[in-house]
């Protein structure tokens, strides 16, 4: 039981990860209409320009922030001058576009950074919390981390005028461009906070996971599985879509002899085919609308 | 009166389409103009196309200044606000969340505030439905709300295609009175999209009959209405 | 599947004439039986690494380019093809010409079962589930109870086979001249398909599947059909590849192997058979090159390559022949 207790308490810690991952990929999905395979890569490189200021003596929480900074320009550059000009392109161009990305990030990762694997550190320290072991110092921050965001998030796009015309552009473009709305400038952000979004996942796992070009990867695909989980269409669903796979990875690779260990890409390969397959809208996908 | 909007030798087309061949119109500061025609006539692709909605080439001028190529958002936010067909309310966003996106462009926050409790008291039903799902709301409600939204914009120029569609003839009666409302009072000046000819030329002053594409016939409303030639062979009433 | 109806020839300006056009095929077929006389060891060594890509670029395009169903999971498929291939000979003793057909089968089956599921998904979901079971794929492969069939994450060392007969050809010129053999058929085959009532009916689905329903196509059986022939294309490539290679691990058959492929086919043009000669071409000396510069540079040069094409030459190889044919004929005219 209490092995229980801690494998679902440290899979809801990587479950925070891949929520964030399945919430920028919702975010760019939303607005664009599109599967960002490079999400995770981006996050990945910009996991890297936070370790090369720690590396040049920047503070850990000044070289955090900076990335989140740098990340959010990466996002709305990307979005301005690759995704731009094919914006009305079908979904193959979309997405040989988006396996280019991928390629050029990770290659050009391994050419400035080389690809041997760099421990990345982490500001909440290692020690065990609540004496009994049950989780980390790292994880709980982890967690702690990812709530922040997301309130940040839901206050953004529930209280402010900018968040509700990301919304309105997202829901529907052209009733959006009616009301005024600079609809192109609002997908450019969208890009910009997912990117920054991923770049807070990226330094929040690498300690974990350690830092190198091809760390993402795993974590991009469950961060899908977490998205389609959770249905494309919703950025909660998207969250606690992220937290569940988490938990069952964790839970999974623990109790599952041989499977679960050896095979943790297979079972998100399972999530997202069973998901699609049954239950294509996700647990909270788009609401289906009722007459009151 | 000056002209507020000028339209000359307006064209559009659909991909290799043709839908418009060259309309001019007019509506005046302050006045009320309405495009009548059939199914099919050039209607609403005619307030697109003011819009920058599809692709169009001719003169168009509003308050003296080409907006001709300008993007959609851009002509919004001069001040003209489009009511379209199918009413473009964001279904899913709440009542109170589609007007503040009427107001989006505007900066005066607490005008805004004001507008909204002006928009309830032309339409109460909306201030009973503001936290619903714009999506849940009845097919008048929705156009009521799509008004109420295209007048948080303080537009200068309302565009409105069809706003009787889908509606019961006693909701169309209130409507109708409450767009001459706000063009006597608020000054909005409009130019509506109709199918049912009379009801829009009792509200118009200025009236154009388009068929296919091109104006058939121009002239006062009140002439067109006491034309019985006209209203027999056009308009069918 | 592979029946050939006659038909009148579609107006094309890749066939100004039958003879043209066959007289160019016999000679290019001419070069490449002459080119293993004339070259190095090593380099035909990569042309036979070119044939066994063309065909894989092949089988994906038969999926994407004439069936409008998107995978970024061929390398999975290449590396079941690359696995039947390397264990048979390893475990049972098989001649290697008899592990084409059997991978082919193998992944004709893999293909259509995993095809039946994805026939619900469209556009972006197919790209995301096959995204998956790339990323998959290797982690199978070294899964600890199967490691003695596939050798765990050592793989599987093949023999490199002799040429039979007797005849007075090195090692590397015989597989050359077996893979040629088999690009050939395969290419023909694809050939015959595509231009077949079966072929047609791909088309029209992946052009308009709401009037290929109305004309009767049966599309799921269709689907999933063209997803088993583009899995035994790519699973046929990939025994190519074990046997030339000499060797399978399950670290050569990752997501950038399905990069690779859809690298070479968006190079070659979507739905333009010949195109995967150019395609398998490319990704085989392109990345060289990038390498020879800098090493691990070629993704980066790939990734590059495909957001051009995608930009300023959306029909890849075949828009460029295209073009030049038609510059051609207009002098003709003149």
């Amino acid at each position: 039981m209490e092995l229980f207790l801690q494998q679902t308490l440290a899979g809801l810690a990587t479950g925070t990860i891949y929520a964030c991952i399945a919430l920028a990929i919702v975010m760019t999905y939303q607005a664009i209409g599109h599967l960002n395979f490079a999400q995770g890569e981006m996050a990945m490189f910009s996991t890297f320009i936070a370790w090369q200021l720690i590396q040049w003596g920047t503070p850990y929480w000044i070289a955090f922030l900076a990335t989140v900074a740098v990340s959010f320009a990466g996002g709305v550059l990307i979005e301005r001058i690759v995704l731009r000009p094919i914006q009305h392109a079908p979904v193959l161009s979309h997405v040989a576009v988006f396996i280019g990305l991928l390629a050029i990030l990770n290659s050009l990762a391994g050419f400035i950074w080389d690809f041997n694997v760099k421990p990345f550190p982490t500001p909440f320290g290692t020690a065990p919390l609540l004496g009994n072991g049950f989780i980390d110092a790292h994880q709980a921050g982890m967690i702690a981390i990812t709530l922040l965001l997301l309130a940040f998030l839901y206050g953004f796009f529930r209280f402010t005028r900018v968040g509700l015309a990301m919304r309105a552009a997202a829901h529907d473009p052209v009733s959006a461009r009616l009301v005024g709305i600079r609809v192109g400038w609002m997908t450019a952000l969208g890009w910009g906070m997912a990117a920054a979004i991923g770049a807070i996942a990226g330094m929040m796992i690498a300690p974990i996971v350690f830092l190198e070009p091809n760390m993402m990867l795993g974590v991009l695909l469950y961060g899908f599985a977490g998205a389609v989980l959770g249905g494309l269409s919703s950025p909660v669903g998207a969250v606690i879509g992220g937290l569940i796979v988490g938990v069952v990875e964790n839970l999974a690779g623990t109790f599952i002899p041989v499977i679960g260990g050896e095979l943790k890409f297979t079972i998100a390969l399972v999530i997202i085919v069973a998901v699609l397959v049954m239950k294509p809208q996700g647990l909270l996908g788009r609401p289906v609308l009722h007459r009151v | 009166m000056t002209a507020l909007l000028e339209v000359r030798d307006l064209h559009a087309s659909y991909g290799t389409t043709r839908v418009l061949h060259g309309l001019s119109f007019g509506v005046l500061e302050g006045g009320v103009t309405t495009l009548l025609g059939g199914n099919g006539a050039g209607k609403t692709t005619t307030l697109r196309a003011l819009c920058g909605m599809v692709l169009r080439t001719g003169e168009i001028t509003f308050a003296g200044r080409s907006i001709a190529h300008l993007s959609t958002e851009d002509i919004a936010r001069l001040g003209i606000a489009h009511v379209p067909d199918g009413r473009g309310t964001f279904v899913r966003l709440t009542v109170e969340e589609n007007l503040e996106l009427g107001a989006i462009t505007r900066r005066d926050r607490n005008a805004i505030a004001q507008d909204v409790e002006r928009v309830f008291g032309y339409f109460p039903i909306l201030q009973k439905r503001r936290g619903q799902q714009a999506g849940t709301l009845s097919g008048g409600e929705q156009q009521m709300l799509a008004i109420g939204r295209a007048l948080m914009l303080q537009p200068r120029l309302m565009l409105l295609d069809e706003p009787s569609f889908g509606l019961a003839p006693r909701l169309v009666r209130e409507l109708f009175g409450i767009l001459a409302a706000l063009n006597k009072s608020e000054g909005v000046s409009l130019l509506v999209v109709e199918q049912n000819a009379a009801l829009a030329l009792d509200l118009a002053d200025q009236a154009y009959l388009v068929e296919t594409g091109r104006i058939v016939f121009s002239g006062a409303a009140r002439e067109i209405r006491e034309d019985e030639k006209i209203r027999r062979s056009y308009l069918g009433y | 599947m592979l029946e050939s109806v006659p038909e009148p020839a579609v107006p094309d300006v890749l066939a100004p004439s039958l003879i043209g056009r066959n007289g160019l095929m016999l000679a290019l077929l001419a070069v490449a039986l002459l080119l293993p006389f004339v070259v190095q060891n090593f380099l035909i060594f990569q042309l036979t690494l070119v044939l066994v890509y063309a065909i894989a670029i092949i089988g994906l395009n038969l999926l994407t380019g004439f069936n409008g169903q998107f995978s970024l999971g061929h390398s999975a498929f290449y590396a079941l093809g690359a696995y039947v291939a390397a264990m048979l000979m390893d475990k049972v003793d098989f001649p290697y010409p008899a592990t084409l057909p059997v991978a082919g089968i193998a992944c004709f089956v893999f293909g259509f079962l995993f095809g039946l599921p994805a026939l619900r998904l469209e556009g972006v979901y197919l790209a995301l589930a096959t995204f998956a079971l790339a990323v998959a794929t290797p982690q199978i492969l070294k899964l600890s109870p199967l490691e003695y069939w596939t050798g765990g994450v050592q793989g599987i060392v093949i023999n490199k086979p002799d040429a039979p007969f007797g005849l007075p050809l090195t090692q590397d010129q015989w597989l050359y001249f077996f893979t040629l053999f088999v690009t050939v058929i395969m290419t023909v085959l694809a050939h015959n398909l595509v231009a077949s009532r079966t072929g047609r009916a791909m088309m029209a689905i992946r052009d308009n599947p709401t009037a290929a329903r109305s004309m009767g196509i049966n599309i799921a059986l269709y689907k999933s059909l063209t997803f088993g022939v583009s899995a035994l294309y790519t699973g046929i490539a990939g025994a190519l590849g074990a046997i030339v290679v000499q060797f399978v691990a399950p670290d050569s058959f990752t997501f950038l192997l399905s990069i690779t492929l859809l690298v070479g086919l968006v190079v070659g043009g979507v739905g333009w058979i010949p195109g995967a000669f150019f395609g398998g071409a490319f990704v085989l000396f392109v990345p060289n090159f990038a390498e020879s510069i800098s090493k691990g540079l070629s993704g980066a040069v790939y990734g590059v390559m495909i957001i051009l094409l995608i930009f300023v030459l959306p029909t890849g190889a075949s828009g460029l022949v295209r073009a030049a044919l038609q510059r051609l004929r207009a002098h003709k005219i003149q």
